[in-house]
């Protein structure tokens, strides 16, 4: 079993562009700026939709579920304390270029990690609530 | 693409130096930064009244402590030159970027020889204590613990703090598509290993074997120990001069051929559109459209190896294998070594002789092309160098030719 991160939380400082993301968790939803015109998801947030340049975004939720397309188990102490923890990179279903740097939680072996299915767990931290993914299927496990 | 020769070839490396290169030499940056500036300007048999431009990166008081060395001010105050032209940053296509500002400089007229120089004195600053992340540089969060904007509030709270993770990311993908394997990694630590033997300058020079690699503790799966580059102290320079000088300097001058400058892909550790490679596939890409050279006329390699991952993507993004063939590539040592198809890292590279952070690898292309690698001369023809800096968002190449003399 790895830890489900490192020892200590770094935080993002919050700001008027990027607190939807970051405080999401308090609703228990993911969410991510969307385009009004061409329903392209932006991350991270900017102003503008990079697609077609159109200035009518807004934050939306999503499913939260996503597909694990890399992961790497972090062995060094960056953070005195650390126990091993497996670093994900995750593809969002509704837009599989949109991809989160996140923690895998509750995994128990690094085994056929890339291309599994996951879904959206959230950790506060004061005002902050980091979304961490944990695999379908130990979830269901965990909830029976 | 354009009507003539690209303006690069206005450009050649006449002159070369370098400090003392060694593990906490306990000298500040600029007394090693003027050893080697002083050493090249000789070098290219001029005076410094002769140098009319100077370049650097990624200028001072950038990144963790040691790692920028001086900046052009500090230098030209120093050696008080009077200068045309100057320029020292980090953006742009990574370590490279100073020279081919250099180049450019020259080409539009600004600057007839201009001094590049790199220096970095990570040992001596940051200690023994290991390989440092980068969590140490936020502000602004409650009761004195910092919060983090920009990039990093991305990757940090989860841990992902040094580039070292960012690159295992892409490692392990390529493990998953490419059946990419620790054996085959070894390769890229294991040839550098066997070169630096045959460099004086280099930080770790004692034999390392398979299993010695094998057993090394993991950094970040599938990056261990030997996949990450040693810290050092030490200073690099180069003159860049006008072309036309080339013949009348001391030693064969290394023509500019080529600059790989792009960045067509998200300028982003981990939304890239292809997260196997980086942004090389577009620098390595945009210097090849820039000459009628091809892959197959390179005599000599110097990939950037700050972690041996980065020299299997360089491999593929300059064309000497295809999208995924890299590990095989580099498979068993022989394709790779000195005597090999492509000599790769001939000094060692960072991974053993020192992270001088892009400039050894170029440093070590002039020498070779001269001819003046000594016990670890490339044998045979050495008439074309590549020279690849950086890693993720940030990628730069050279391509250079030996000139007559
Ligand atoms: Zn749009």
């Amino acid at each position: 079993m790895f830890a489900n991160g490192p020892s200590i939380r770094l935080l993002p400082r919050l700001d008027d562009d990027n607190r939807f993301f970051w405080t999401g968790g308090k609703d228990g939803v993911l969410r991510f700026l969307k385009c009004g015109s061409c329903h392209q998801l932006v991350h991270p947030p900017v102003p503008v939709c990079p697609a077609c340049l159109g200035k009518d975004l807004a934050p939306e939720a999503v499913s939260g579920r996503g597909r694990v397309h890399a992961y790497t188990v972090n062995h060094q102490q960056w953070i005195p304390g650390s126990e091993p923890y497996v670093i994900g990179l995750v593809e969002i279903v509704e837009q599989p270029d949109v991809r989160l740097t996140t923690n895998l939680v509750d995994c128990e072996s690094e085994d056929g990690l890339i291309g599994s299915d996951v879904e959206v767990t959230f950790e506060q931290h004061d005002e902050v609530f980091l979304p961490l993914f944990r695999s379908v299927d130990s979830s269901k496990e965990s909830n029976s | 693409m354009s009507a003539g020769p690209p303006l690069e070839r206005q450009a050649a490396i006449t002159g070369i130096g370098q400090s003392d290169v060694g593990r906490r030499l306990g000298r500040t940056d600029i007394d090693l930064t003027i050893d080697a500036c002083l050493d090249a300007i000789a070098d290219a048999g001029l005076t410094r009244e002769d140098i009319d431009g100077l370049a650097t990166y990624p200028g001072a008081g950038t990144g963790m402590a040691g790692f920028s060395g001086p900046g052009t001010p500090e230098v030209q105050d120093a050696l008080r030159l009077k200068l045309n032209w100057h320029d020292g940053g980090a953006e742009g296509p990574a370590q490279m970027k100073a020279v081919i500002a250099a180049c450019f400089a020259i080409a539009a007229g600004a600057a007839r020889h201009v001094l590049v120089y790199r220096t970095v004195t990570e040992s001596t600053v940051q200690g023994e204590g290991g390989r440092q992340g980068i969590g140490g540089s936020g502000s602004g969060g409650s009761g004195g613990v910092p919060r983090f904007s920009g990039f990093l509030q991305w990757t940090l709270p989860f841990g992902a703090v040094s580039a070292a993770n960012w690159i295992a990311l892409v490692g392990q993908r390529r493990v998953h598509e490419f059946g990419l394997t620790r054996e085959q990694l070894a390769h890229v630590a294991l040839n550098g290993r066997r070169n630096a033997a045959l460099n004086p300058k280099a930080i770790y020079r004692q034999p390392m074997t398979l299993d010695d690699y094998l057993a090394a503790r993991m950094i970040s799966s599938p990056l261990c120990l030997f996949d990450c580059d040693a810290p050092c102290d030490g200073s690099t320079a180069l003159v860049v001069s006008h072309v036309d000088y080339a013949a009348d300097a001391p030693h064969p001058a290394c023509h500019v051929n080529s600059v790989g400058t792009a960045l067509r892909g998200r300028p982003s550790w981990d939304q890239f559109d292809d997260m196997t490679t980086m942004a090389a596939r577009d620098a390595g890409a945009s210097m090849w459209e820039r000459t009628d050279l091809v892959p197959s006329d390179v005599d000599i390699a110097q990939l950037y190896d700050g972690f041996s991952l980065l020299t299997l993507v360089w491999l593929e993004a300059l064309g000497f294998c295809g999208r995924g063939e890299s590990g095989e590539f580099v498979d068993g040592g022989s394709r790779i070594a000195l005597d090999g198809q492509l000599p790769l890292n001939t000094a060692g590279g960072q991974l053993s002789a020192g992270r001088l952070h892009g400039f050894g690898l170029l440093h070590e292309a002039c020498v070779q092309l001269r001819g003046d690698g000594g016990e670890r001369q490339v044998p045979g023809r050495h008439e074309v160098a590549v020279v690849a800096n950086g890693g993720g968002p940030i990628a730069g190449s050279l391509l250079l030719t030996r000139g007559s003399g």
